[in-house]
């Protein structure tokens, strides 16, 4: 019998896979890193790895669309005199004027407002026509200060003070050049055209006992009128959430590594920070050590798409989420009714991030005035405003289930987890356990 | 009188308001003091204060009869601080106009991230001053540390002693006419005689960081 050698199929390295090889050949070719909009891209455990468990003998359910099941949230309460009070407990995450167009920004403050929510300006300030289409404005305090002045602070409803975010903690941001219309250019101080570097650290500040003197002065400002919030990324949330708190914030909002952003290196969207799941329970523990669980607020941003997202992380003890990314594409950001032009650009709906370069064929990551006005500011406001609200009843008919009046009564003991990982991340006991890693003597 | 109430004195003023002088004694050091002024009014402090002394200043006449905190004047908007003694970092940081004037010294990031503010200081400043600095002109009668205007936007420096080292993308630039004529306008603006805008030397960015390239990661 003659010996055939057999077919052997090519085989490719799992290490150097083909999006490995081809980011190899983008370097070498272009000699600068890449730089993207939106968050991480790799899978990490998620709220999808936590389900809950519902009610049975032991709890009963509330009936749906008859008991009440309030969606309410105060945040503020700690020193405040104008807490803020908002209907639903999903708010709309900073994202600057200059990344997003004039009209998106618009139909952020309008379905937000439809929503009875929030908003929140970004780096590069505030415009007249955010704060009035906006009910409820955060202004954000952040280290580049671009249009930072004193009225703006004094029109605004509460000011977020940004130490860092999920994407990129410990980052600062780049808006590039072609970004940089004459209006952006005007109202951060700078010439048109060229790359704008957003510091990554607070210019006149460092450490937690100057912060605390920051948050005194603005409050002296603004006549301790409003909620002042800290914003960190998801780092070392037990130690950022306690100083914070001790600094004198209002509100800590933590922003876990799926959170987006308009532009940064993707090495660092992809390598720095711990996903929004291994941040929330030990931020919830700091403030409890504290006494501080519910008197100072936990807003948690990251990931957060669905009203099942928004129930399990204020199960896990938030008092509120804020979403950015999923808040774009209500608005209608990789939408494939524009699929043409994505692929013309290289990449599909669905794909598109290259925020940074300002072509965005929907209108919205952009400062180009002929593709902003592809973006209907009332129509676009008015889906964001049906997500939101669809949402919410999705985790008040979630709350229902679990026999809750209210989304704050979801708890800890509502959820169980799929994976060893999910059970570890987020203290959950892993389904058909009592048990998470590190509980116990195991 | 308690900080509280000084500041929402200071407040409560409008344009036409009476009282248009304050006097602050004994202010031992306090953080915050005389901070988010709205009115052209005068304060006089008496003593040394902490940290963001006149901060986001916006029309107010403030004088510290003293030395200052970190932060003083910090994000000013328009107005005009004097700070008889020293001033400790980041001094003038991210003013945006108005004027503040140091007699003394200034430590570290004086005027960092400045963004349309004149800073003078008569003695001389740290390490790190005017990094990033956007625009708006920073004025040394005496020396400057190391890395002076370290990525430099627009922002005009000029120092009438010796600059230890230049930051990332600064360099010396030529005086120009319009230069000496800017000069000498914040020099009498601060009421400074006796120092002619020939003494000191321009310093601004090379504008080589503007855009991105590879080539300068080195810079980065
Ligand atoms: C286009 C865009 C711009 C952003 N700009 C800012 C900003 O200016 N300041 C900030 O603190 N965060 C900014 N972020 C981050 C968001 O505030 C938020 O942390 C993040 O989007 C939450 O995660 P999610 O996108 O998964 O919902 C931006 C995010 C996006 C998508």
């Amino acid at each position: 019998m003659s010996y055939h050698n057999p077919y052997t199929p090519p085989r490719k390295s799992a290490t150097f896979d083909d999006y490995t090889l081809a980011e190899i050949r983008r370097a070498a070719a272009t000699g600068i890193y890449d730089i993207r909009g939106a968050g991480t891209k790799r899978k990490v455990p998620h709220f999808d790895d936590l389900l809950f468990l519902g009610a049975s003998i032991s709890r009963y359910p509330l009936e749906g669309y008859r008991e009440k099941c309030d969606t309410s949230v105060v945040l503020g309460t700690r020193f405040a005199k104008k807490p803020i009070q908002l209907k639903t407990p999903i708010t709309i995450a900073g994202m600057s004027f200059g990344a997003l167009s004039g009209n998106a920004k618009e139909a952020l403050g309008r379905g937000a407002t439809i929503a009875g929510t929030s908003t929140t300006t970004g780096d590069g300030g505030m415009t007249d026509e955010e704060r009035g289409h906006s009910q409820t404005l955060v202004y954000q305090y952040l280290p580049s200060r671009y249009g930072m002045n004193p009225k703006d602070l004094r029109r605004a409803d509460a000011i977020e003070i940004v130490v860092g975010q999920g994407a990129k903690p410990g980052g600062g941001g780049m808006l590039l050049g072609q970004k940089i219309s004459d209006r952006v250019a005007e109202m951060r101080t700078l010439p048109k055209g060229i790359d704008q570097r957003s510091a990554c650290r607070h210019p006149d500040w460092t450490g937690p006992d100057d912060l605390e003197i920051k948050i005194m002065e603005l409050r002296e400002i603004t006549d301790w009128e409003k909620p002042i919030y800290v914003k960190v990324g998801g780092a070392r949330p037990y130690y950022d959430t306690a100083l914070a708190v001790k600094s004198g914030a209002d509100v800590v909002v933590l922003d876990g590594m799926q959170g987006g952003t308009a532009a940064t290196q993707d090495v660092f969207i992809e390598n720095v920070g711990m996903p929004t799941l291994a941040c929330i329970r030990p931020a919830v523990q700091a403030l409890q050590d504290l006494r501080m669980h519910r008197q100072v607020q936990l807003i948690v941003s990251g990931g957060i798409r669905s009203g099942a997202d928004v129930a399990k992380a204020l199960a896990l003890g938030a008092d509120a989420v804020a979403i950015g990314t999923a808040a774009l594409v209500a608005l209608g950001d990789n939408d494939p009714h524009w699929e043409k032009e994505y692929q013309a650009l290289g990449t599909t709906a669905g794909a598109y991030d290259d925020w940074h370069e300002g072509r965005d064929p929907a209108g919205i990551t952009t400062q180009d005035p002929e593709l902003s006005k592809r973006l209907d500011p009332v129509t676009a406001g008015r889906r964001l405003a049906n997500y939101l609200k669809v949402m919410t009843l999705e985790a008040q008919t979630i709350a229902r289930a679990c026999g809750k009046n209210h989304l704050h009564n979801l708890e800890p003991e509502d959820l169980c987890a799929l994976t060893m990982e999910a059970a570890a991340m987020a203290q959950i006991p892993l389904a058909g356990t009592n048990w998470y890693p590190g509980k116990g003597n195991f | 009188m308690p900080l509280r109430e000084l500041n929402s004195a200071l407040h409560a003023l409008t344009a036409g308001s009476n009282d248009t002088e304050f006097k602050v004694i004994n202010p031992r050091g306090s953080h915050a003091v005389a901070v988010g002024v709205d009115a052209p009014v005068s304060v006089q402090i008496k003593g040394s204060v902490g940290y963001y002394c006149a901060g986001m200043n916006d029309g107010g006449a403030i004088t510290v009869h003293g030395s200052a905190g970190p932060g003083v004047a910090e994000n000013m908007m328009s107005g005009t601080v004097i700070i008889e003694g020293d001033a400790s970092q980041y001094a003038g940081a991210t003013g945006r106009g108005g004027l503040l004037v140091i007699k003394g010294n200034a430590a570290s990031r004086c005027g960092i991230s400045m963004k349309g503010i004149d800073i003078v200081v008569h003695g001389s400043i740290g390490h790190m001053s005017a990094f990033m600095g956007q625009s708006g002109h920073l004025v040394v009668l005496g020396d400057a540390g190391d890395a002076l205007g370290d990525s430099l936007y627009e922002a005009k420096l000029f120092v009438r002693g010796t600059v230890k080292s230049l930051g990332s993308d600064c360099i010396e630039k030529e005086m120009r006419a319009e230069h000496l004529a800017k000069l000498s306008e914040i020099l009498q603006r601060a009421g400074i005689t006796g120092v002619r805008p020939e003494e000191f030397k321009r310093y601004g960015s090379a504008r080589k960081l503007y855009n991105f390239n590879i080539d300068n990661a080195e810079a980065y």
